[in-house]
């Protein structure tokens, strides 16, 4: 059964669309990717299911349904509440995703207690035990940082525990490892990995690297102007892709085992295909 | 062989570390550079790899005098540059030029990008500006209509294409890249890269090119430097170093990069 | 995103139109007052005292403003007011803008030793209360115009160096910074090409803000009788001289601090939209 699933959705800023008729589902205890290069739309995606779209957009049509309710027919009361409770986000930006002017402890602590209504000393039990689970060492002095006093790496295990802290059905991540080092990217791969393994949670992986994506993910949508271009399976995608894009994008990306065969530089071909195949779309569909 | 185009020499650097100032006192120093040599040959394309904190873009910065260091000696063509006042380091600053990683940041927002490509030009009283503007939008691959464009205007790729004709503007011997695709998409960093490779053989250019992505570096370079905590931890040839690397780190560094193909049990 | 960016450009055309035609009117009114007074500001006529304004009953067409208890025309004493509003605005707002910018940019740009010395000073300077210093500095040069103006530029040249000092260092850290330095221009050269047009809008925003200032803090110094001689028509004297008069005649109060006030938000509002009109992103 699938958790998430997304029927024909569509956004626009002003009169421009940035999400065009996407859909996409995702099942209980799947990693699925998310796909595209900057202005694919594929953030967006994540900000709608988690209901944190920026003002300026608006959604013009569609469904968003998190484990079989419709989180777009809701009040926004209740919405709030829903998505509080069963899903999470893992943020591109370790930094600036905790306040710096306050200790890391009750930063994480205090989602549980306000919003889902967790006793004080209950939460901070479980956030102890969570750093614990995502190899911090001394929990209980980390819980007294300022997010300055900590590494990169260290912030975003932090942020991965918070994200597992409530133990929702379902996390998305948003590039969470781009401002990471290689090293450091692989031990926060794994512990995603481990920690979606251990509690069965369904992960929605935003991301621009298909190098991430064949190491993490089971399943893929590719993205390109908002609109989805291919809907597969990871094994599939990489032995052959459906769509030219698609394939442009995989020749694109680098691989030092291939430097002939990687880093190509997308056909202006394929641009042109792709961008007439949204222009048709937007034709069939005024509005 | 001939002289070497840049010598290094036991180049330490260190900063001031603020964040962990005493109350009272001086703060204490963070080291970045921990004597680093090397040489760069004439017609090179040498990559310097790192993590963050290894030191790469304070290196590179040493190197084209943006920074000072602290001690040792960095040679230019023969010529001690290391404490080279700026009116005595102006004549060479034609033949040095450098390519940012941020083109947002690194093209003045208030300038057209015909003036941004005419300021060096300017500096060094060429003749001819708008013809030498002209042919390096064209060798670039920008059409001429961009001349009166301000940065704001255009796309990633086609900013750091201005960045790099700034740098070629006044015909270079050396030209440091500071991980100048790493904020672009795959796509561009390939048309960028393809640029990089064809204007060092056209223009017989030496290139310092510092990545964080061993891939990229594969690609373009044909020697390697990789530093960790500001030490030189290994340097070859990109063949060997990729072949059979030597140190530890590179191994590892190697082994972190998610290549783009299925391979069960990777992340065990 | 068009549209949010056309709307915006709406916005700062209608402000720059609205904020921009009042200064006009202003100036006009300013270098035109003999021409267009109808009475000579100065002349006192007491059998005309405390005239209404033309709408009014028992008011004279000779005076459309009224006149105050002295019998003088309002509306001559505000248009020659004017003059010494302008003055005061163009002169010690563009004096405080050079002196203040300039010491901010210097000190933001180059740092070391010449940042030292100015950080200091402005640090020692604000430390004086304003007000108190001002009054001591017209005490010691004597009340007059030139006073005036040495008075709003020694107190404000502050509030232009702290903002461009630390608007010129953030900018210094910007890679164009880097890139004109690795391609050989000269720090003065950097300061004047690369940072200046950077830090340009806040300049001018400050200035025009400035302005407005200048002319309420002319009207302040008037209120207190600190200004030029009592007799010259300034919008602060007449207001000073309205307040007396209140109850009996509103109109000495009301049309000179109306005036004032336009003005002063005329300034800030031309400072908001010429801010948006040199944003290249806007524009």
């Amino acid at each position: 059964m699938s958790f998430l699933k997304l029927e024909g959705l569509s956004a626009q800023v002003g009169a421009l669309p940035i999400l065009r008729d996407v859909s996409l589902q995702v099942e209980v205890g799947e990693v699925r990717a998310l796909v595209g290069e900057s202005g694919a739309g594929k953030s967006m995606i994540g900000k709608a299911i988690l209901g944190t779209l920026p003002e300026a957009i608006r959604i013009t049509g569609g469904s968003i349904h998190l484990d079989g309710e419709n989180l777009l027919a809701m009040a926004a009361r209740e919405r709030r509440h829903l998505i509080g409770a069963k899903a999470a986000l893992i943020p591109q930006d370790p930094l600036t995703a905790l306040n710096p002017a306050r200790r890391v402890g009750p930063q994480i602590t205090n989602r549980l207690v306000d919003i889902l209504g967790w006793r004080r000393k209950q939460a901070q039990a479980r956030v102890i035990e969570l750093l614990d689970e995502v190899h911090i060492p001394a929990p209980e002095r980390v819980m007294r940082a300022y997010p300055h006093e900590l590494s990169g790496g260290m912030r975003q295990r932090i942020l991965i525990a918070s994200a597992f802290a409530a133990q929702p059905r379902l996390i998305v991540a948003d590039e969470p490892t781009t401002a990471l080092d290689v090293t450091v990217q692989k031990q926060i791969l794994r512990l995603i990995r481990d920690m979606q393994q251990r509690h069965g949670t369904a992960l929605l992986f935003v991301t621009h690297d298909l190098g991430v994506v064949s190491k993490l993910c089971q399943s893929m949508t590719v993205l390109y102007g908002g609109k989805v271009l291919e809907d597969t399976t990871v094994d599939e995608f990489f032995q052959s892709p459906a769509h030219v894009y698609s394939a442009a994008l995989l020749a694109a990306t680098p691989k030092y085992t291939d430097p002939d065969g990687s880093l190509m530089s997308v056909p202006e071909a394929v641009t042109r295909s792709v961008e007439a195949e949204i222009a048709a779309h937007d034709h069939r569909r005024p509005g | 062989m001939s002289q070497p185009l840049f010598e290094i020499r036991d180049l330490r650097l260190s900063f001031a570390d603020h964040a962990h100032k005493p109350l009272f006192g001086a703060s204490p120093r963070i080291e970045v550079l921990k004597g680093v040599s090397f040489d760069i040959q004439r017609g090179d394309v040498i990559g310097i790899v790192g993590g963050s904190g290894s030191g790469k873009s304070t290196l590179g910065r040493a190197m084209v005098r943006l920074l000072e260091v602290a001690s040792g000696e960095i040679r230019f063509d023969g010529q001690d540059i290391t404490h080279l006042g700026e009116t005595d380091m102006r004549p060479l600053r034609k033949r040095i030029q450098m390519i940012f990683q941020d083109p947002m940041s690194s093209l003045n927002p208030r300038h057209t990008v015909a003036a941004i490509i005419a300021g060096p030009l300017r500096l060094h009283g060429f003749d001819q500006i708008r013809e030498r503007v002209d042919l390096a939008l064209s060798q670039v691959g920008l059409p001429l209509a961009f001349r009166s464009r301000y940065p704001h205007e255009l796309s990633g790729g086609q900013r750091q294409r201005v960045g790099i004709a700034r740098a070629i503007a006044t015909e270079p011997d050396f030209i440091l890249a500071d991980e100048v695709v790493s904020g672009l998409d795959v796509s561009s960093q390939a048309q960028v890269l393809n640029l990089l490779e064809r204007l060092v053989s056209d223009m017989g250019l030496t290139l310092g090119f510092i990545s964080h992505d061993l891939s990229v570096i594969r690609r373009l370079c044909q020697t390697t430097l990789v530093l960790h905590h500001g030490e030189i931890v290994e340097l070859a040839t990109t063949e060997a170093l990729f072949d059979a690397p030597q140190a530890q780190y590179t191994r590892d560094l190697l082994d972190a990069i998610p290549l783009p193909e299925v391979s069960p049990g990777w992340l065990d | 995103m068009a549209d949010g960016r056309a709307a915006a450009k709406r916005q700062i055309n209608s402000r720059l139109w609205l904020s921009g035609s009042w200064l006009l009117l202003l100036v006009i009114a300013a270098l035109a007052a003999p021409l267009l007074a109808p009475q000579d500001p100065l002349a006192q006529d007491l059998f005309a005292s405390r005239l209404p304004p033309l709408w009014q009953a028992g008011a004279d067409p000779a005076y459309p403003l009224g006149s105050d208890s002295l019998g003088r025309d309002v509306l001559s004493r505000t248009l020659y007011g004017a003059r010494i509003a302008l003055v005061v605005a163009l002169i010690a707002g563009s004096c405080t803008c050079i002196l203040g910018a300039g010491l901010g940019l210097v000190a933001g740009y180059y740092r070391g030793w010449a940042d030292l010395l100015i950080s200091r000073f402005i640090e020692i300077w604000m430390a004086f209360p304003p007000v108190l210093f001002a009054i001591l500095l017209i005490a010691v040069m004597g009340t007059g115009l030139t006073s005036i103006i040495v008075a709003i530029v020694v107190i404000d040249w502050t509030r232009f160096a702290r903002v461009i000092r630390a608007e010129a260092m953030s900018q210094s850290a910007m890679d164009y910074v880097a890139s004109a330095k690795v391609a050989g221009r000269k720090r003065f050269g950097i300061m004047v090409v690369e940072i200046l047009p950077n830090v340009l809008p806040t300049i001018v925003v400050l200035l025009t803000l400035e302005m407005g200032i200048a002319v309420i803090v002319e009207a302040i110094l008037s209120f207190v009788n600190l200004s030029i001689s009592t007799d010259d028509p300034t919008w602060g004297s007449m207001i000073a001289e309205g307040r007396a008069s209140i109850h009996q005649s509103w109109w000495v109060l009301v049309f000179p601090l109306i005036t004032l006030f336009l003005t002063v938000l005329s300034f800030s509002q031309l400072g908001e939209g010429l801010k948006d009109h040199f944003d290249p992103v806007l524009r």
